[in-house]
């Protein structure tokens, strides 16, 4: 039961933070811009032509888009009314599909961002970190220094750079894989092999950019936590003891060495997902990233907004179930 | 180290400088790019075009003699062109960094310092930062803004994700600062609190800060980047973000102007890559175990 108090309560206390933060923060900004959304509106429907709106019929089209917006009453109502809005999952409808929903137009961006998210999150994590322990316990060896080098140097080169980087590469040298879409035009989602192969053909690129960088920064902490589980009492102890090489690199240093990058894949979804977000419009690949250029090319606020509050909603979520799976791994949070 | 102190700070900085550039590949290659990176900034004061005008100059030529990296479909010289965005980003990156190291620094002493319920409210408010998404924030804080932004609007907004890392870092060396012996001795010698942070602890996080305003920069130019391909930047001010933003709009790749695109990107990823290198050297600086272990390998 202590674990329960000390450890689970806080951080579902810590998701309704991260998600009250983060909706209040895309609520209150707009507020503060000195752009009126409904001026704006009203500007983008006379240039399409209605520039004879009598005065009644302006005045009606001013209140409509008042509440359409959620800007009725006073700022506190607003925000009343925000949530009670959020939490019936009403965004109003989408301006440049109008009148689709954008709850509908989101639903159907977020199983490709979803795929190539989890897809891309779990290679990256596994193979960085198997490689990354590995070469943290042979650190004085050649080969892994080099490979700290290299991961070092690819780190930091932001996700939107590797994009471009396998665009020149793959879509100009050596066009192997489509460098845009998510499936073949005219493709039907079936469970055929043509389809699936089709399907993974098309999320290659996009997520290999993402894993590349990834691998970069899992390799590089996970070296600097094994290298310094080696010098741990009880691994000198085990390699004095001759216990198999494997079995210490296995079962002692890379094991302990995991826990802390557990943490830190909930920490680091934020991140990998804005990543995501770049390169799903730099591959055209029709997930929520795509759906966000296109709501900002045209000035589609509502939408915007919808994917902000989706967003902020799904990540808190998604570390909050890695946090709480956290004590089946490791037993010392269970024991506490 | 009181004997140490007395000695005049600016020699002392220069000769670990020094020390940094001989015993680390890393930061010396970081280091004196980006010394090159100021220096082509500085260069912008002798730029014989105005950088927000277009036209001055023939369009699409390949680098030649008198255009070094050639003109774009614009009618821009990409050279002197390329010296500006430098300075523009770098002055982003500084408007970003001081915020947030300002910020971040204050909530880590406190945090770290008072301890207690201030400290749980503020990481949690601190990790509630770190998690949250926040590209899809900041492009509709960006749009909401798009009138408004220049280099300093850019800068604050950027902020608002930025400070987190540093207030978390700096709030963990204060907690194994308060334990530390010296801390003690100071303490019961009857030092004040005030000057035992000030003159006692300061000395071991100013670097810390240093190493994070680096790394606040690295960030927060990458972000302009992101933010500039989705067409949310001040795109008539020439950044690294928008040179890319214009040579893809203009489809630059495709018609093989390379040296259009070639140009922010390649520079982008060396500082990209030397920042990281400065920061990660200033790190290792401060670990006394493997600049030891540096010295007896190379020297």
């Amino acid at each position: 039961m202590r674990i329960l108090k000390r450890y689970i309560i806080p951080r579902i206390i810590q998701f309704f933070v991260v998600v009250f933060v983060g909706i209040t923060i895309t609520f209150i900004v707009p507020r503060f811009t000195p752009l009126d959304p409904v001026q704006m509106t009203i500007n983008r429907v006379a240039s399409y032509g209605a520039q004879y709106l009598d005065a009644e019929t302006l005045e009606h089209l001013k209140q409509t888009l008042t509440d359409l917006y959620g800007l009725k009453g006073t700022v506190f109502e607003q925000y009343v009314r925000f949530w009670d809005r959020l939490l019936h999952g009403d965004f109003g409808p989408s301006l440049a599909m109008f009148p689709t929903p954008v709850m509908e137009v989101i639903s159907n961006s977020i199983p490709w961002t979803l795929g190539l998210l989890i897809m891309s999150v779990l290679i990256a994590w596994l193979i960085g970190n198997f490689i990354g322990g590995i070469a943290g316990y042979f650190s004085e060896k050649r080969w892994a220094k080099v490979l700290s080098v290299i991961a070092a140097t690819i780190y930091p080169i932001p996700y939107y750079f590797m994009a471009l980087i396998l665009i020149i590469v793959f879509g100009y040298l050596i066009p192997v894989f489509p460098i845009i879409g998510g499936l073949s035009i005219g493709m039907q989602p079936s469970f055929s092999f043509g389809f699936i192969i089709d399907l993974i053909k098309h999320a290659f690129l996009p997520s290999l950019s993402l894993v590349i960088v990834g691998i970069g920064w899992w390799f590089l902490s996970m070296k600097a936590l094994s290298s310094t589980t080696k010098s741990e009492d009880y691994v000198q102890y085990a390699e004095a003891a001759g216990i198999p090489q494997s079995k210490i690199l296995f079962g002692y240093v890379m094991k302990n060495s995991l826990l802390p990058q557990v943490t830190n894949l909930a920490l680091s979804l934020g991140g990998v997902f804005n990543g995501a977000l770049v390169t799903e419009y730099f591959f055209a690949y029709p997930g929520i990233g795509q759906t966000l250029y296109m709501a900002v090319t045209n000035g589609d606020f509502n939408l915007m907004m919808g994917i902000s509050v989706f967003s902020i909603f799904s990540i808190a979520s998604a570390a909050l179930v890695i946090d709480l799976l956290y004590p089946l791994i490791d037993p010392r949070v269970r024991y506490r | 180290m009181s004997e140490k102190r007395r000695e005049n700070p600016i020699k002392a900085f220069f000769v670990i400088l020094k020390d940094m550039i001989k015993y680390n590949k890393g930061f010396a290659f970081g280091f004196i790019f980006l010394v090159i990176a100021l220096g082509l900034t500085l260069m912008s004061i002798f730029s014989p075009y105005n950088p927000k005008s277009w036209n001055v100059v023939p369009k699409d030529l390949p680098p030649s003699f008198k255009h070094p990296l050639g003109t774009n479909s614009v009618g821009q010289d990409v050279f002197w062109l390329l010296t500006f965005a430098i300075g523009n980003s770098f002055l982003l990156g500084c408007v970003t960094a001081i915020i947030a190291s300002i910020v971040g620094t204050i909530v880590g002493l406190i945090a770290g310092y008072k301890g207690g319920i201030a400290d749980r409210i503020l990481m949690s408010l601190n990790d509630t930062f770190i998690v949250l998404p926040s590209l899809p924030i900041l492009i509709f804080l960006a749009f909401s803004l798009r009138e408004n932004l220049n280099m300093v609007t850019m800068g604050m907004i950027l902020s608002i994700f930025s400070w987190p890392w540093g207030g978390r870092q700096i709030r963990a060396m204060v907690l194994s600062l308060r334990e530390r012996e010296f801390t003690y001795t100071a303490d019961s010698s009857g030092m004040g609190t005030f000057s035992i942070v000030f003159k006692e602890h300061f000395p071991f996080i100013i670097p810390w800060i240093m190493a994070n305003f680096i790394n606040t920069i690295l960030w927060s130019i990458g972000m302009e980047v992101t933010l500039a391909v989705f067409g949310l930047s001040s795109l008539e001010t020439p950044t690294i973000g928008t040179m890319i933003y214009w040579s893809t709009q203009y489809q630059a790749l495709f018609r093989g102007i390379w040296w259009w695109v070639l140009t922010p990107v390649i520079l982008a990823i060396l500082l990209f890559v030397s920042l990281f290198f400065v920061s990660s050297g200033i790190t290792e600086f401060l670990d006394p175990r493997t600049r030891l272990q540096r010295i007896k390998a190379r020297g």
